[in-house]
């Protein structure tokens, strides 16, 4: 079952390095000047694809991002790194603001109706806004199974053998094709885009649209009322025994006396 | 009066620059029509001095916000994550055995930064010198030591066999240079150094080959190095003008690589020295023409010189980088030494010396690219850099007290690295020399 089609969900974020600031009106974070780059989990997924296509599992990946003009530079880095094709679904920094995974997840599963794709997958969640929740919806929209939090995937016959990392340990489960799955962490470790690559990118094709090409309707349906930095966590105290700990935990009505 | 020279040269240029930076990829064979403007400037400039080469067409460009374009950013992004991930945890060690780990070099090989300008058809990554500045920069942030390899491959080593190599030579060096060989360059000798031409190494002719005889000091590379491009003189009647640039292969009968210097500085760099002892080479493996090698020496180090001061300002940026982060989290007398008035004037001076920098380096590395002369450009921004790491790496020990001059601490080292930028590639009096004969020419022409 050669020549599978994969689609590839690329999120641009605030690169994890950088020490989030809030604005000073709590409307939300900086972001303006701020050093951005491909979602770590996205990296994985990218990364997992150009692996499928090396083992000949897959023979065309497609990355696809939402977002204003600067997730290009995203898109360019899943070429260099080996995808074949890229489309920029563009939304403007306004709109952006409130664009939210349901909207995502509509966009791109209507991407993969059109592109025919057999295979969808994202990082698990973004590490801005962590909400855990694309991938997912995306499989209700398509009614493909899903395999989430994969750890491990390997292609038997016409299935998907995937590992996924839960709560309780490792599960591993067989996934029809047509699927989506999300990348966890431990999946691989994503390749360096060699400079040659880099060069060699810059030749793929890659496609501007809008959320409208795609019948998708990106009005916000929520407003953001407040942002605010974490309370400063306040400094715990060294007991000297179990027993301290219990009568103290008493004390703060904790547990029962 | 030289660094004044500098200065005025620097305020002409760096309008100049803000324009060409916003120029993508002017490879020589390149010319896009959206530049069209500039590069019709171009073909007839004969002076050193291009201040006249206004930009007819400035008020239609927009100053650039950022400097480098989508991909030269990218590449940049790749090298910077490459070296903090695959480099930085083994830069204390290898310094102190002196020794470049074999996985390093490999790494460098398979992300492509062994073959920057090499072209595609040739295995190699096919992009600028530009490309290569930015990457040797970014590798000297972390090891000055693993950047010079980066340098002398790519701007002497690997530009002399595209530039000069014939079809043949092309077919077999570059590929395995792009992927799996290191090479050196050999023009220093013991008793000629800042006076190279009067080099003894003999290139004496025997039938179809030439016998070579003599010993070639200071080699970066030498003990990783599978070839060894050979300046040696082969008809010492004609003086200079009979050095000739010989390709060597490691193997050859007669070759034999000396025990590594013992240095202060950029120690995980191999430099020893290579003899020849009667080694017997065929006449193809001269590079270039016959006699030519002392004009493909000047010509080649001098984008050399543009290299080294990348490598100069990536260590005093790197330097820079470390030492300014820790006076943000070291306090005294209640706060961050950073908030100290006369801290923030010190690193403001230095972050403003380095600044100058690379936008000197940018402008030279373009100019370069376009065809345009840098012989005096190329010569005040190596002279600059290695002055500027200089002052760096000496204020940011202060900076950082008794930890700075402790081995624990990376910045020790880049004082030690910084030390060679003023010696290697051309001492620091032999580029003002340079500089001040580049005057004396412009000067006869008008400018």
């Amino acid at each position: 079952m050669s020549g599978l089609r994969i689609l590839v969900g690329c999120k641009r974020v605030i690169d994890y390095a950088v020490k989030i600031r809030v604005k000073p009106d709590k409307t939300g974070v900086v972001t303006d000047g701020v050093k951005h780059s491909m979602n770590p989990f996205d990296e994985i997924a990218v990364e997992e694809a150009v692996r499928m296509k090396e083992k000949k599992i897959v023979s065309e990946i497609v990355a696809v991002s939402c977002g204003p003009t600067q997730c290009q530079e995203v898109l360019r880095t899943a070429l260099a790194m080996g995808a074949d094709r890229a489309i920029h679904v563009e939304v403007d920094a306004a709109t952006y603001e409130n664009l939210q995974p349901l909207h995502v997840a509509k966009i791109i599963a209507k991407i993969a109706q059109e592109e025919k794709v057999d295979i969808v997958v994202t990082g698990k969640q973004a590490i801005d806004d962590d909400a855990n929740q694309t991938g997912q919806m995306v499989a209700a929209l398509l009614n493909w199974p899903q395999a989430t939090f994969a750890s491990k995937i390997e292609k038997t016959d016409g299935e998907l053998k995937v590992e996924r990392e839960i709560d309780g340990g490792l599960e591993t489960i067989k996934v029809k094709l047509p699927a989506v799955f999300t990348s966890d962490l431990r999946l691989n470790e994503p390749r360096y885009a060699t400079l040659p690559n880099i060069m060699k990118a810059k030749k793929k094709p890659l496609v501007k649209k809008t959320p409208t090409d795609f019948g998708v309707d990106v009005t916000a349906r929520q407003t953001i009322l407040k942002v605010e930095e974490p309370a400063v966590r306040q400094a715990g105290s060294k007991l000297a025994s179990a027993e301290e700990l219990v009568t103290k935990l008493r004390e703060a009505g904790l547990i029962p006396s | 009066y030289n660094i004044k020279m500098a200065a005025i040269q620097l305020k002409r240029v760096l309008l100049w620059s803000w324009a060409l930076a916003r120029t993508e990829h002017l490879g020589r064979k390149n010319f896009s029509k959206r530049f069209i403007h500039i590069t019709t400037a171009v073909p007839t400039v004969t002076s050193t001095n291009v201040s006249h080469l206004h930009t007819e067409n400035a008020s239609s460009y927009q100053l650039p916000s950022d400097l480098l374009s989508s991909e030269e950013q990218q590449m940049k992004e790749s090298v910077a994550r490459l070296a903090l991930e695959k480099i930085q945890p083994y830069v204390a060690e290898m310094d102190k055995n002196s020794e470049m780990r074999p996985e390093i070099i490999q790494a460098l090989h398979e992300n492509g930064l062994l073959g920057i300008e090499i072209p595609s058809e040739y295995g190699g990554t096919n992009s600028t010198f530009f490309v290569s500045t930015i990457v040797i920069e970014e590798l000297a942030k972390v090891d000055p030591s693993v950047s010079v390899l980066c340098d002398v491959q790519n701007t002497l080593v690997n530009m002399l066999f595209v530039r000069l190599g014939t079809e043949e030579q092309k077919q077999k060096y570059l590929p395995k240079l792009a992927t799996n060989m290191v090479g050196s360059f050999c023009l220093s000798e013991a008793e000629s150094g800042s006076d190279a031409f009067s080099l003894r190494t003999s290139a004496v002719k025997d039938g179809g080959n030439y016998i070579l005889n003599g010993t070639k000091v200071w080699i970066t590379n030498a003990e990783h190095a599978g070839v060894f491009l050979v300046m040696a003189n082969a008809k010492p009647t004609n003086g200079y003008k009979g050095i000739t640039c010989f390709i060597v292969d490691r193997e050859t009968e007669g070759v034999s690589i000396g025990r590594k210097e013992d240095k202060l500085g950029i120690r995980a760099s191999s430099t020893c020295s290579v003899t020849f002892d009667n080694v017997k080479i065929p006449e193809s493996n001269i590079l270039g023409e016959f006699g030519k090698g002392y004009k493909y020496a000047i010509e080649m180090l001098n984008s050399g010189r543009i290299g080294i001061a990348a490598q100069m300002l990536g260590l005093a940026q790197g330097c820079f980088n470390y030492a300014v982060e820790y006076t943000r989290e070291r306090k005294q007398f209640g706060r961050r030494i950073y908030d100290f008035q006369g801290m923030q004037h010190q690193i403001a001076h230095v972050a403003t010396q380095i600044h100058i920098g690379r936008v000197m380096m940018f402008n030279a590395a373009r100019m370069h690219q376009m065809g345009l002369p840098v012989v005096k450009e190329a010569a005040m921004i190596k002279y600059f850099a290695s002055e500027v790491a200089t002052l760096t790496t000496s204020k940011s020990i202060e900076w950082m007290g008794g930890v700075g001059f402790t081995k624990d601490y990376p910045v020790e080292k880049f004082f030690r690295d910084c030390k060679i930028g003023t010696i290697y590639e051309g001492t620091s009096n032999i580029q003002l020399n340079t500089i001040a004969k580049c005057l004396e020419q412009d000067k006869l022409t008008g400018h």
